[in-house]
């Protein structure tokens, strides 16, 4: 049954149906829609029929047009060429409230809800359910939860959506776009956050709205994904469309070769042979408070470790609390000798840096230039005095530029205005100005294309090999799998056990993150 | 990738930026608007006049500009030039320094001291108590203007020797080499706050606190001294306020610096400054403080509107100047 490296099982689906064999009607026809900002065109002549009943696959790198696509297709933007049908009929879609009115949902790849409100508040926000003139709380929480249990996870409808993890709020998310009537749904890496046990339930669903003759439009930068719940696949390069197959028909190499234009090489680095010598974290009976208790491990120079486990299993809080910027006591040794970390400088000052997994708020200030982010976090290095060393600035960004290969026209961009991979690379370069021994990252490749992925993979590795260490915390576990040494797993807040080398399978992984032997490592289809 | 390259020259024609123009152009405008409705606007005293009237709110808002960018709001300034000009004089009628230069540099020293200190609480009290910056300086300035108050018995506060009152009205109404002592003061002040906030790696952690704390946070950065510091320049800028001001009338009472904190918010945002942190424009908020006097001077000189509605303009324009802001915000 286990299966590591190839988790997921392309035939298993038995509702998957041959489009060509049995075509539906269609119900959203894109013909040779284009879409220029400026003089630039970032959407050429791209067709596309989705089917009612059919999962529509769309991937492409960052920066391949997906994204432009589907705000076309939900109304957030209108095309400069080319025409959208709807039933067969030409239709402009006025704006997304319009394109709901039609049918049309979009679940957004960004989070998008109010984090005041419970779940429930924003999943029915604006069209809250009324008896008389009072707000019927009851109804709605019951709703609410009656849909997020359709994902087969326990979220408390009724706190507030801040304190719920990202995975909570995404699934969240997607029920809320789905609590709409709709004929269309549109999916943006729906999964990019969750966990396979909650991918495993989104795919479930996926396949019920499509029993129900919804058409789905999926984009996902996991193939395997694509490759388990798709019937055809669209692949975008460069603004244009590349082909249109069946899926059935392709494996997830012949998709990474579509999406990149060449062949891709092996997407994980050789591994270097476990390293033995003592370690330089270690960290004993830590607890943080309310989330994690008596977790102790450590980390060798030269090793990469990995984190795994389900959301809510305290992966981050962990290292949230290590570095001070949460509640939590425990021991922390670096080279033996103990250490207290109040907060994140005294951390970086020992050389032990941590990545965050939300680098859109947490990581980078993305309203802000390049360079900026770039020594904010070891802005004393680029101090003359009380002074700033604009020119040494301006040299090291070069020099990360080139470093991680971070792929941009223009130096003064603002860091929001890059894709997710660059971000990702300039969030990893800005930790590395700090020099450290240690490096934490959360979430290293979450929402990040298969090429950067790669060249992440080769970054942790290249880490490891300067004789840092390296900790990984990843709810993906192919990854995790493919890059680490040692694999800890959590689960609800303890240190569940540890995998190494050749027992590192996804489903030794799950048995850990969940407690049971329940099969889900053979596949999340 | 392909995007990012594609946002490039997008990118590059924002840089020059009319948000950061516009209140200079406004003030332009409004200046030339004022020589049209009276001659005497563009004399050398009614200008030098208008200068030396902003600088309070000018030097209390280039403070204020500081604790906006970082994320913070500060509503006692007003009170706090009332309380530190009370103490100020009450030390200048002390007495005890006979030669009233050293006399008058004393109590300048005393003013700063004790304005960096009123700053201190309120930074401290809203980063350590964890309290809403709006709730703190709410309540501080309560605090402030009762003490000068209760200092003044409800009356007023008035520098007795006139050896020292005489010597003192210097700072206000002398000049070096026919620039005015205030103008010098503005500039001064300006200077040093735009230098904090652009070229020191202070400024930048400011910038970085208000733009987003959390990855200042993340970053390793002491979120809450960064804050703190910031009211304690914002006291010292009050201070530096109210020692060129306690010359102009030698007095202080419960109406010293009244509305202040409006006028120098108005200023800030009026320059340019987001309200919720992260950019601060220093010479915009120049800008805005002799925006809000040259719009006065102008309603003194001209029989256009009655000066009574002075305080309408002015909430009028901030509430325009946000207008703007949004307008220039949505075209981006």
């Amino acid at each position: 049954m286990p299966e590591p490296r190839e988790p997921i099982e392309p035939q298993s689906d038995p509702n998957r149906q041959d489009p060509l064999a049995r075509p539906a009607e269609p119900v959203l026809e894109a013909v040779g829609l284009s879409r220029a900002f400026g003089p630039v065109e970032v959407l050429s002549d791209v067709s596309l029929v989705v089917r009612g009943g059919e999962v529509h696959a769309i991937i492409g790198e960052n920066g391949a047009g997906k994204s432009t696509l589907m705000k076309i297709l939900s109304g957030h933007l209108t095309p400069t060429r080319g025409v959208l049908k709807l039933d067969g009929a030409p239709v402009a879609l006025a704006g997304p409230v319009d394109a709901e009115r039609r049918g049309i949902v979009l679940v957004h790849q960004e989070i998008m809800l109010a984090a005041d409100l419970t779940i429930a508040e924003n999943m029915f926000l604006g069209r809250e359910t009324r008896r008389g003139l009072a707000l019927d709380d009851r109804a709605m929480n019951r709703r609410a939860n009656e849909a997020m249990r359709a994902f087969g996870v326990d979220t408390p409808v009724d706190v507030p959506v801040e304190r719920l993890s990202i995975a909570q709020r995404q699934l969240a998310q997607i029920a809320r776009a789905l609590a709409v009537p709709h004929r269309v749904a549109i999916f943006d890496e729906p999964t990019a956050s969750l966990t396979p046990v909650e991918t495993k339930a989104l795919l479930g669903l996926i396949r019920d709205l499509k029993a129900r003759g919804v058409a789905i439009l999926y984009i996902s930068h996991r193939l395997e994904e694509v490759n388990a719940v798709a019937d055809v696949v669209t692949v975008l390069r460069d603004g244009k469309k590349v082909a249109t197959r069946p899926a059935a028909e392709l494996t997830p190499v012949d998709m990474a070769r579509l999406m990149v234009g060449r062949d891709l090489l092996a997407l994980y680095p050789p591994r270097s042979p476990a390293p033995s010598g003592a370690p330089t974290l270690e960290v004993a009976h830590f607890g943080a408070e309310g989330y994690v208790e008596d977790a102790s491990f450590a980390v060798r120079p030269g090793e990469i470790l990995g984190f795994s486990g389900l959301v809510g299993a305290g992966r981050t809080e962990l290292f949230e609390a290590l570095f001070g910027l949460r509640k939590g006591s425990g021991e922390i040794r670096l080279d033996g000798r103990p250490q207290t970390w109040p907060d994140a400088r005294a951390g970086m000052r020992a050389g032990v840096v941590y990545l965050t997994e939300d680098r859109k708020s947490k990581g980078l200030l993305l309203e802000e230039e390049l360079s900026l982010n770039l020594t904010l976090a070891a802005l004393d290095k680029y101090r003359r005095g009380p002074l700033v060393d604009r020119a040494k600035e301006a040299k090291a960004l070069d020099a990360a530029i080139q470093r991680f290969d971070i792929r941009v026209g223009d130096t003064n961009l603002l860091a929001g205005q890059m894709s997710g991979g660059n971000q990702q690379k300039l969030l990893l370069a800005k930790m590395m100005e700090l020099d450290p021994r240690v490096v934490v990252i959360d979430e290293p490749t979450r929402g990040i294309d298969i090429g950067a992925k790669q060249q992440i993979y080769r970054f942790i590795a290249a880490m490891a090999a300067e004789g840092r260490s390296v900790i990984v915390i990843s709810s993906e576990m192919a990854e995790l799998i493919g890059v680490c040494h040692r694999i800890v797993v959590m689960r609800n807040g303890r240190i569940a056990g540890e995998v190494a080398g050749e027992a590192m399978t996804e489903h030794a992984i799950v048995v850990l993150a969940t407690g049971v032997d329940t099969g889900i490592g053979g596949g999340v289809a | 990738m392909t995007q990012a390259v594609r946002d490039a020259p997008v990118a590059a024609a924002r840089r020059f930026n009319l948000g950061a123009v516009a209140p200079f152009l406004a003030l332009a405008l409004i200046c030339a608007l004022g020589a049209t409705a009276n001659g005497r606007f563009l004399s050398f005293d009614n200008i030098t006049n208008v200068f030396a009237r902003s600088t309070f709110i000018a030097a209390i808002a280039v403070g204020e500009t500081l604790v906006i960018t970082a994320g913070g709001l500060d509503l006692s300034v007003g009170a706090m030039a009332a309380f530190v000009a009370g103490l100020e004089i009450l030390f200048l009628n002390s007495g005890l320094i006979d030669n009233p230069t050293l006399l008058i540099i004393a109590a300048m020293t005393l003013s700063l001291g004790v304005g960096a200190l009123c700053g201190l609480f309120n930074g401290l009290t809203s980063t350590i108590g964890k309290i809403e910056p709006f709730i703190v300086t709410l309540g501080t300035m309560g605090i402030f203007r009762s003490l000068l108050t209760w200092l003044a018995q409800g009356g007023s506060i008035t520098i007795r020797n006139n050896d020292v009152r005489a010597a003192y009205r210097q700072v206000y109404f002398g000049d070096l080499f026919g620039v005015p002592y205030p103008v010098l003061v503005i500039l001064g002040v300006a200077i040093v706050g735009a230098f904090i906030l652009y070229s020191t790696a202070y400024g930048r952690h400011v910038r970085a606190v208000g733009s987003n704390e959390d990855v200042a946070r993340y970053s390793g950065i002491n979120v809450a001294r960064v804050r703190t510091i910031t009211y304690v320049l914002q006291g010292l800028c009050v201070a530096i306020a109210v020692v060129v001001y306690v010359p102009r009338l030698s007095s202080a009472s419960a109406a010293t610096g009244l509305g202040w904190e409006l006028m120098a918010i108005t200023a800030v945002v009026v320059g340019g400054t987001r309200l919720k942190g992260g950019v601060g424009r220093v010479w915009g908020t120049i800008a805005g403080a002799l925006i809000l006097e040259v719009i006065g001077n102008i309603m003194l000189l001209s029989n256009l509107v009655s000066e009574y509605l002075i305080g309408a303009v002015q909430g009028a324009i901030i509430i325009i100047a946000m207008l703007a802001q949004r307008g220039l915000a949505r075209g981006r």
